[in-house]
């Protein structure tokens, strides 16, 4: 049995602990409902230009020379994967469950004979790949999560793959996110980024008989052009906005689990602390009355 | 009968309200958003996009760029950026026009697609300053 300043220096050390993992879950929380805010708020764009991208497509369908990004390079060879993770841990499954999904879809992928390459986001995601499969990055972006994130990230990041694109390196591209439904759950997703996948357009969008008379000022194909690197650019702002929003959900949950761990562990270590008292000053009293008995 | 004006940006809606007319900073010249205007999308340069009820100017806000959408009810503009006329600080464009102009002169003069997307962005900040100063 572990002697009494045994006991007492692990319920300290644990009580340590505790006070840092509930501070931690305040942080969080709170900075849960900034990020939760700042998605909320970065919707309305996305919305527009979905409706905006839905006309430019209709308009343009059936041309020539239609942008690598929305057609794709006709090839479906060499795939680029996009993980994003947090920059730091103690957030539960949040960034293993991305990183199993994408060590999956990159062993179908192999499988199938195609090339993987990979542009993690997050310090998480780089140190993960850098172990198995370094050969794979092409690029990595880090230091973003935690605070505001700045649409700059997702810009830089969207002509990263743009150019890629355009050289014809990649083919296809996906990003793979956690996103976001509460603060307990976030889903593993793996999201197509190029060629973009076109919603269905749902009927109360635009009536039908609005899409023919658009203007086009210069012109679709010059719009176009202009629109669809915008538009991936507001897609992993999208996912970037989910990861922060995930990442403070889930390190929330974690550090309420771990909180309420440490109390069960201090109370079952208080409770055998007192039973050690209890037994030598037992043991004690035996030894003094026996001792005055022997006299 | 009014058209409803709504201003965005990536981060955030600035604007969404009822105008009687919107002026909209076209790239190939400025255009009037207008009850019963025919659907319409266009490219914006950097510019100022005011708001008018009646004859009077109500609101103007700075945008660096984007496109406008614009039908007989509604007129939707997604910007690149976009600032109240009064918020912005001619400071902060100002350092940025120098450094736009660095990297202009840096830049291999022969890479045209570089420089017309390094040439928009300087008339952006211009235009920014511009708007700032009041000389719009």
């Amino acid at each position: 049995m572990a002697s009494l300043k045994e006991l007492r220096a692990r319920i300290g050390s644990i009580k340590s602990t505790r006070k840092i993992t509930s501070a931690m879950k305040m942080v969080a929380a709170a900075k849960l409902r900034r990020a939760q805010a700042s998605a909320e708020a970065a919707r309305p764009y996305a919305a527009a230009m979905r409706r905006m991208l839905g006309e430019l497509a209709a308009a343009v369908q059936g041309e020539g020379g239609v942008p690598r990004l929305l057609s794709g390079t006709g090839q479906d060879k060499v795939h680029l994967l996009v993980p994003l993770t947090s920059d730091r841990g103690l957030c539960g499954g949040f960034n293993s469950n991305v990183h199993r999904l994408t060590v999956q879809t990159i062993r179908r992928l192999q499988s199938e004979g195609k090339t993987v390459r990979l542009l993690p986001v997050g310090r998480r995601a780089l140190n993960f790949f850098s172990r198995d499969y370094a050969d794979l990055i092409v690029d990595h972006v880090s230091g973003v999560s935690g605070k505001e994130i700045p649409f700059s990230v997702a810009s830089d990041l969207g002509e990263k793959i743009n150019a890629l694109v355009e050289t014809g390196e990649i083919d296809v591209c996906a990003l793979v996110f956690n996103k976001f439904h509460n603060a307990m759950t976030q889903v593993p997703t793996s999201q197509q980024l190029v060629p973009m996948l076109m919603e269905e357009r749902g009927a109360g969008d635009v009536p039908a008989d609005n899409v023919a008379q658009y203007e086009f000022e210069p012109d679709e194909a010059t719009i176009l052009a202009m629109l669809l690197p915008r538009n991936l650019q507001v897609q992993i702002y999208a996912a970037l906005l989910e990861t922060a929003a995930g990442e403070n959900g889930a390190r929330m949950t974690a550090m309420d689990n771990a909180t309420r761990n440490a109390g069960r562990s201090i109370d079952s270590l208080t409770q055998v602390y007192n039973r050690t008292r209890q037994t030598n000053i037992t043991n004690e009293l035996i030894e003094i009355i026996s001792g005055a008995q022997a006299v | 009968m009014p058209v409803l004006i709504e201003i965005i940006s990536p981060e955030k809606v600035l604007v969404s309200r009822e105008v009687d007319m919107a002026v909209l900073p076209g790239m190939d010249g400025d255009i009037a958003a207008m009850p019963e205007h025919a659907p319409m999308m266009l490219l914006l340069r950097g510019g100022v996009v005011a708001l008018h009820e009646g004859d009077v100017v109500t609101d103007r806000f700075f945008v660096a760029g984007g496109f406008a959408d614009i039908t007989g009810t509604r007129c939707t503009v997604l910007a690149d950026k976009a600032v109240p006329v009064s918020e912005i600080s001619i400071d902060n464009a100002t350092a940025q026009l120098e450094a736009l102009s660095e990297i202009w002169d840096k830049t291999d003069k022969t890479d045209m697609t570089r420089l017309s997307v390094l040439q928009d962005q300087i008339l952006a900040v211009r235009a920014e300053i511009a708007a700032g100063a009041g000389h719009v």
